[in-house]
């Protein structure tokens, strides 16, 4: 990478995150090795030290998943047991991947990896084309509603690069991905192993007019993926100096979870209902006109009123669902089952109450999608739709409409793990 | 700001005050961990930056080990005096003393392992309850699949096969008694996004991370730095060089590079054009393939 390009770029580089889904044998850590190293993310020390630990399990070439293989655990039993996350930056982005596995677990992992992702990789294998496990990734994707799939079709040439086998696993695909709700969806015929499509063009693919996988990352429209309509403004922190030099402010901390907010806006404070304007947008010394999503910021307002953690200002003509009973996708994350009856922790943007699990609706048949009546028993990695009651009101959206106040997480009280992962619908 | 875009590096910064403001609000008793490198320097600055204009609502904890350089603990004095900022300081000299860990001793003699009992005995005579970190994940392998919130058993160790999940931005800081939490608010930043952000931010470092001349020598590929602390091998001699520091530990096993770099434009074209991590001129990670992961899961940093 040119380091001048670089550091001219820094000021208008923007952030993409985006997870990886793939099975075992599918090509995933090589090619996330293969972005790294055309990027120049891989160093010498590091290309030396998987060397070595190549030669030492005998492989004959340099194996670039081992850059990927994090724990020794996992080294030596030769799978990735969590998500890691990895960095390479291009002039024009900055990229987080979360790189999570594909074997048993891979529900409670690719959920963790895809809940902050702008975009989700889903590896397919060309000679084996959509199995069962394709279509898991896509459902767990339009689940976690990551804003842009982009379904790479690996391992093209082993099938001496050829349209038809290409055009028969889209259309395969797109059939079940009708079912779904993904906004964006890409296909991209590409070689990791030979580097075809990643970073450059092929020269073997004429037929594929389409962009590279480097070039769709660093150019995807990312500027929508943020809610930039509903102002919800959950309050973190009270910040109040009581110094010489500031006797009197009164900030409320927190981080916009989407939409804007402007100075003079008339706001209101859940769940009191009062109502005030925003005073200031302060952030450290600087005073903001505006704030948007998402922004760290500190809000003072024109009226003294009693605000704490886990509060939400919102603007008068626009507010959240404000309710006890709350209806939602959950995926489970721990050994031990959900109770049906159970109580349970809540997180939700800054809020932390109890709950009761009332009702299970239904479990998700996560291979055909159906929805099962009669097993209600959820268990790790499975996926239901869920009624709960809550012991104080939350302040949320729908998943769909907002990823940050549509979402909570459930925690285990007795051994204080978190252990459901939760979609409001 | 265009479009309402924030710039990677502000993006970060955001998320990184979220985490620090999760801290002081989930936390009674969190400390952050200062060692005078620019990675704690840029935490410690975000952290002003999320809670200005009131100081901050926690206290910085430096364990001194007793083998720093002396620009590190200078420049660590005159940055608590000028913000005004609580520092707790434990020396790990005073845990060998009473006899808690033992002297390495030897031609490769570092105090880097000892300085985990000193943490700990510290986080658990100040009643910490979460400590802020500035480890990042792209520093090495083990540290890549750390979590922000990561939880710590009652012997401060770290389970990596048994950690919580983490989802979303909610941080479950929840926990039994005599738990404690490590916490990690610039995981997601990479060597060239701190350094641009200093430059960004126009935050002051060490001088030792600028170019100048210094008797070092030469061992298993890295350069040390002449003190006290280090004793010639055979066949081994104090040699002048014009280096600068990567990064800022022990002088016992802090590998210097040689660079000209004498302006943060030198430094970031230095760091973007590297062909050689910045922990890879660190002698404490070359001792085993699994090194960090070991010293990790005992209570380091």
């Amino acid at each position: 990478m040119d380091a001048q390009t670089l550091l001219q770029n820094y000021h208008t580089s923007e952030l993409l995150r985006f997870t990886t889904a793939g099975s075992v044998d599918d090509g995933k850590s090589t090619l996330i090795g293969r972005l790294l190293y055309d990027s120049k993310a891989i160093f010498e020390d590091q290309m030396e030290a998987i060397e070595q630990a190549s030669m030492r399990t005998g492989a004959e070439d340099v194996n670039l998943a081992l850059l990927t293989d994090g724990l020794r655990a996992e080294r030596e039993q030769g799978i990735t047991i969590d998500v890691a996350y990895r960095y390479f930056a291009t002039p024009k982005r900055k990229f987080i991947i979360a790189d999570t596995p594909g074997h048993v677990q891979y529900t409670r992992n690719m959920v963790t990896g895809a809940s902050t992702a702008n975009a989700a990789l889903i590896l397919v294998d060309a000679r084996h084309g959509v199995i069962e496990q394709t279509l898991r990734h896509a459902f767990i994707a339009s689940l976690l509603q990551i804003p842009h799939v982009i379904i790479c079709i690996n391992k093209m040439d082993l099938v001496d690069y050829k349209e038809d086998v290409f055009e028969e696993i889209r259309t395969t695909f797109m059939g079940f991905a009708a079912k779904l709700a993904i906004k964006d969806i890409h296909f991209i015929p590409i070689s990791a192993l030979k580097g075809d499509n990643v970073v450059r063009r092929s020269t073997k693919m004429d037929w594929y007019q389409g962009p590279t996988l480097m070039y769709l990352l660093e150019n995807v429209y990312i500027g929508s993926d943020n809610n930039h309509i509903d102002a919800r403004f959950p309050v973190q922190f009270v910040i109040r100096p009581q110094s010489a030099e500031f006797p009197d402010y009164r900030g409320y901390a927190g981080r916009l979870a989407s939409g804007t907010l402007r100075v003079g806006d008339e706001v209101v404070v859940l769940p009191s209902g009062f109502s005030s304007r925003i005073k200031s947008i302060d952030f450290y010394k600087e005073h903001q006109d505006m704030a948007f999503a998402p922004q760290s910021v500190t809000l003072t307002l024109k009226d003294d009123i009693d605000i704490s953690r886990g509060d939400m200002i919102v603007r008068a003509n626009n507010r959240p669902q404000v309710s006890q009973d709350i209806d939602l996708m959950i995926c489970w994350l721990n050994e031990k089952a959900m109770t049906p009856g159970g109580k349970y922790a809540l997180m939700h943007t800054t809020n932390a109450v109890r709950c009761m699990i009332k009702e299970v609706t239904y479990k998700i048949d996560i291979n055909t999608l159906d929805r099962n009546t009669e097993d209600k028993h959820i268990g790790m990695n499975d996926i239901g739709r869920i009624k709960i009651r809550t012991t104080k009101p939350l302040f949320f959206d729908s998943y769909r409409k907002n990823r940050v106040t549509g979402s909570l997480i459930l925690i285990d009280e007795a051994t204080n793990v978190t252990v459901g992962a939760g979609m409001i619908v | 700001m265009k479009n309402f875009r924030l710039n990677h590096l502000r993006e970060l910064e955001a998320e990184s005050i979220y985490v620090i403001r999760e801290v002081a609000a989930q936390f009674e008793r969190p400390v952050m961990l200062f060692s005078g490198g620019k990675d704690s320097i840029v935490m410690f600055h975000l952290a002003i930056k999320a809670f200005y204009p009131a100081r901050l609502p926690f206290p910085l904890l430096h364990i001194d080990t007793g083998h720093n350089f002396r620009e590190t603990l200078e420049f660590r004095d005159a940055l608590m005096e000028r913000t005004g900022t609580r520092l707790e300081v434990r020396y790990v000299e005073d845990s060998i003393k009473a006899g808690k860990v033992a002297e390495e001793t030897g031609p490769n003699a570092s105090r880097n392992r000892a300085q985990t009992v000193t943490l700990l005995d510290a986080l658990e005579e100040l009643k910490v309850d979460a400590a802020m970190g500035g480890g990042r994940r792209d520093e090495e392998k083990a540290r890549a699949k750390e979590r922000f919130f990561s939880h710590r058993d009652e012997f401060g160790q770290w389970d990596p096969k048994n950690q919580r999940p983490e989802l979303w931005n909610l941080f479950n800081g929840r926990k039994n008694m005599g738990e404690h939490f490590r916490v990690f608010p610039i995981s997601n930043w990479t060597e060239l996004d701190v350094w641009q952000y200093i430059a960004l931010e126009n935050i002051d470092i060490p001088s030792l991370y600028y170019t100048h001349e210094r008797e070092v020598v030469e061992r298993d590929g890295v350069l040390l730095a002449k003190s006290p602390y280090i004793q010639l091998r055979e066949g081994e001699s104090w040699e002048k060089r014009i280096i600068r520091f990567r990064t800022i530990g022990d002088m016992t096993c802090t590998g210097a590079v040689e660079s000209r770099a004498d302006s943060l434009t030198d430094i970031i074209n230095e760091v973007a054009s590297s062909r050689i991590t910045e922990r890879g001129a660190r002698a404490d990670d070359k001792r085993s393939e699994a090194a960090m992961e070991d010293r990790k899961k005992e209570g380091y940093f």
